[in-house]
């Protein structure tokens, strides 16, 4: 067991990827001699070529569309999206070809991609760099969609991901990249489960990505004031360990969902529609949702006033208490 | 020195255009290595300071007073010393991240000063000489990497458009723009105070988005009368030019049927004189041109960036001897258009202006957090007003709580 950042454990899981398997490729801007802006991909070029790690032209639409190509001459492409807000003009690709291919071939053809993206607010950078846009691709059949929170998840969970036959959008939440954690000697969770971080009585709360560590903070917070709140990782987007959430969910008879993006029409929505609908007997209170306000991601020096914090997270837990 | 004037207007393409752009017959440069732009890239002043002439170009600056050039240089200096302090205001914390145009001046202040007051400018995030320009004050650039904004000013008051972040999304909204303007017929009636034309300014790299040949072809296509204005500064982050092309970059617009020119970016009366005659060219009903700035950037592409990482500072170096201030300046004081006094008033003058910017920056308030509900729609939106209601609820029972 070693302590390492999210970032390395990225790193790491990459490398061991592209380790076992030749077909394994990288692809994205500045991904070779700078190791990309996060340095996920550091040392990468200079370990496996550039024929491996490849710098691509500066167009998102053509670093999807290519490895749709390369997936489809055998390859296993893990494409890196610089920025959550840049994923855009390759849209249409991941949505209308990613998604659509292998369904429309009757299964002959498999697109096993990973798709990463630094995802989420918090480090105080210009417009289009903050974006929580899980919503658009867990709404698109034919997608998987994970995000780690932890370095030993964030190790084991890039390497699931790459050995999926599926297209597995991977969302890395950029502000924790740096947060440190130990790596344990195998995936204890398969790909798509839900971890129960964090054990408790009163209320359940849901989170993924930037949001379960701001959740086990309130958790924290809670439990001095006597308050006893389970905290559940989704890990997975699409799709959902909905085993997992009504469990807990049924135990604690209260649930909030907690994510960055803004509440309408996001994430939440569907999981709050589910428990409902799951654990209707159970509920002692509404399910509440915390999340970004419906606005345009704000300039970085409102983000704390957008973003989800331990505050609201609590605010919510009161609510749900006392209803 | 070498007579510059070889026909360099570029083939083909639309014939109608070529026939009447008799004025883009632009002469070709002495034998250059391609690393220095190559024989084809146009230049008036040697990194010297030598006055290369040039028969189709030579008139364009005859034109300028000594006052207008004098003002060349002072916008150079002024924007390079606000750039510097942007920079150390971002090394204190103050800003969030800057992208320093350092290298790039004469390509932005000869284009910037090329343009008429009608004319529309279009840039990415890296324009702050355009903008200077163009009339803004600097400190409107300051609260975007600040942080207090995404805009920052009314681009209607400057025919000066938002900065864009998404690499390449701008030179759409330019052709569109431009094509608004050929269809209210603001171009090709003679009046100097009428036709008008767009500057569409973008990177290297943005060539390679979609975006960009989407616009070349739109652009084309409908005749518009738009500058396209590529600043080739060598690299994209840490991607070099040939990571995004394999041809020239002003040689895309053949393909798609006008006119395109590399002119030397850190050689400001260059600069000047090529936009010049481009505008004029889409300001006549033409249509559009591409005019390849070869420049470089000489700093890190943001102040997140360390290019150590990824180039050599042997390159740099050699740039550093076509810096675009130094060449204009032996330029003005050789031909004695400024003398000592006027240089230093200048560097006065920029003190002056960095301490402004400081101050105004460190004074700049946060935005209300109300404010992000404030422009979403322009139209009343319930759940805007729903969630405005409960952000200030919820913050008034944090002051009850501590009341
Ligand atoms: C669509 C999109 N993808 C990626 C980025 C991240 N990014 C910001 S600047 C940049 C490089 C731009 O290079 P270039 O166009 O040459 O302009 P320069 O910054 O050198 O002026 C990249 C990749 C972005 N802003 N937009």
């Amino acid at each position: 067991m070693t302590e390492t950042t999210l970032a390395k454990s990225l790193t790491s899981g990459l490398r061991a990827a592209m380790e076992n398997d030749p077909k394994v490729i990288l692809c994205g801007e500045d991904i070779g001699k700078l190791g990309g802006v996060f340095r996920i991909t550091e040392g990468l070029q200079k370990d496996f070529g550039e024929d491996r790690v490849m710098d691509s032209p500066l167009a998102e639409a053509g670093i999807v569309g290519t490895a749709i190509g390369l997936a489809l001459r055998g390859y296993r492409p893990v494409v890196e999206i610089q920025f959550d807000g840049f994923v855009y003009p390759a849209f249409d690709h991941i949505v209308s070809q990613v998604a659509k291919m292998p369904s429309r071939s009757g299964s002959r053809i498999h697109l096993p991609m990973v798709i990463r993206i630094p995802v989420g607010g918090g480090i105080g950078a210009v417009e289009h760099h903050s974006e929580s846009n899980e919503a658009y691709f867990t709404h698109t059949a034919g997608l998987r969609v994970v995000s780690p929170s932890t370095p030993h998840d964030g190790y084991w969970m890039i390497q699931e991901a790459i050995a999926t036959d599926d297209p597995v959008i991977f969302y890395e939440p950029k502000r924790r990249y740096w947060d440190k954690g130990e790596i344990g000697d195998a995936p204890d969770l398969g790909l798509h489960d839900a971890r129960v971080c964090r054990e408790g009585t009163d209320a359940t709360v849901l989170a993924y990505g930037p949001m379960v560590k701001t959740c086990l903070q309130a958790a924290e917070a809670a439990a001095e004031e006597g308050t006893s709140v389970e905290v559940v990782d989704l890990r997975s987007l699409s799709p959902l360990d909905l085993d997992t959430i009504t469990g807990s969910v049924e135990k604690t008879g209260r649930c909030i969902v907690v994510h960055e993006a803004p509440v309408f029409g996001g994430l939440g929505a569907e999981i709050a529609a589910e428990v409902q609908a799951r654990c209707f007997y159970h509920l002692e209170s509404p399910v509440l949702r915390v999340g970004g306000y419906d606005v345009p991601y704000p300039p970085s020096r409102l983000e704390e006033e957008f973003l989800p914090d331990l505050d609201r997270v609590l605010d919510a837990v009161d609510r749900s208490l006392a209803y | 020195m070498s007579e510059t004037d070889a026909p360099g207007l570029p083939e083909p393409q639309d014939l109608r255009a070529v026939s009447a752009s008799e004025g883009l017959e632009l002469l070709m440069a002495p034998q250059r290595a391609v690393h220095d732009g190559g024989p084809e890239m146009i230049q008036l002043l040697t990194p010297e300071g030598q006055r290369v002439p040039s028969s189709r170009l030579d008139a364009i600056v005859d034109e300028l007073t000594d006052e207008e050039l004098r003002g060349f240089y002072r916008d150079l200096v002024l924007i390079r010393r606000v750039d510097a302090e942007a920079t150390a205001l971002q090394r204190q914390g103050e800003l969030g991240i800057w992208a320093s145009l350092l290298g790039q001046e004469a390509a932005q202040v000869g284009s910037g000063r090329a343009l008429r007051p009608q004319d529309y400018a279009f840039p990415t995030y890296r324009e702050h000489g355009v903008a200077w320009c163009r009339g803004l004050d600097p400190l409107n650039l300051l609260g975007l990497f600040r942080g207090v904004t995404h805009g920052g000013w009314d681009p209607n008051e400057h025919n000066f458009h938002l900065y864009t972040i998404v690499i390449g999304a701008q030179t759409l909204h330019a052709t569109g723009y431009a094509m608004g303007v050929a269809k209210d017929g603001d171009v090709g009636t003679g009046d100097p105070d009428r036709d008008m034309a767009v500057i569409a300014y973008f990177g290297d790299g943005a060539t390679s988005q979609g975006d960009v040949s989407e616009s070349f072809g739109f652009a084309g296509v409908h005749n518009a009368p738009i500058v396209f204005f590529c600043q080739n500064n060598q690299w994209a982050i840490s991607e070099p030019n040939y990571r995004q092309t394999r041809v020239p970059l002003y040689k895309r617009a053949s393909g798609f049927g006008f006119p395109g020119l590399r002119v030397d970016g850190n050689d400001v009366l260059a600069v000047y004189a090529v936009t010049h005659l481009a505008l004029d060219h889409a300001r006549s009903g033409q249509g559009p041109v591409l005019v390849e700035a070869f420049t470089y950037r000489m700093g890190a592409h943001t102040t997140s960036d360390d290019p150590t990482k990824y180039r050599v500072s042997a390159e740099v170096e050699v740039w550093k001897h076509r810096d675009p201030i130094l060449r204009f300046k032996a330029w003005l004081a050789h031909e004695g258009k400024a003398d000592g006094e006027f240089f230093d008033q200048v560097d006065r003058e920029a003190e002056q202006l960095a301490t402004r910017v400081r101050e105004g920056c460190l004074a700049m308030p946060d935005p209300a957090g109300t404010e992000m509900f404030d422009h979403v729609y322009v139209e009343p939106h319930p759940l805007i007003d729903k969630e405005r209601a409960e952000f200030l609820a919820y913050h008034a029972s944090f002051e009850e709580a501590h009341s």
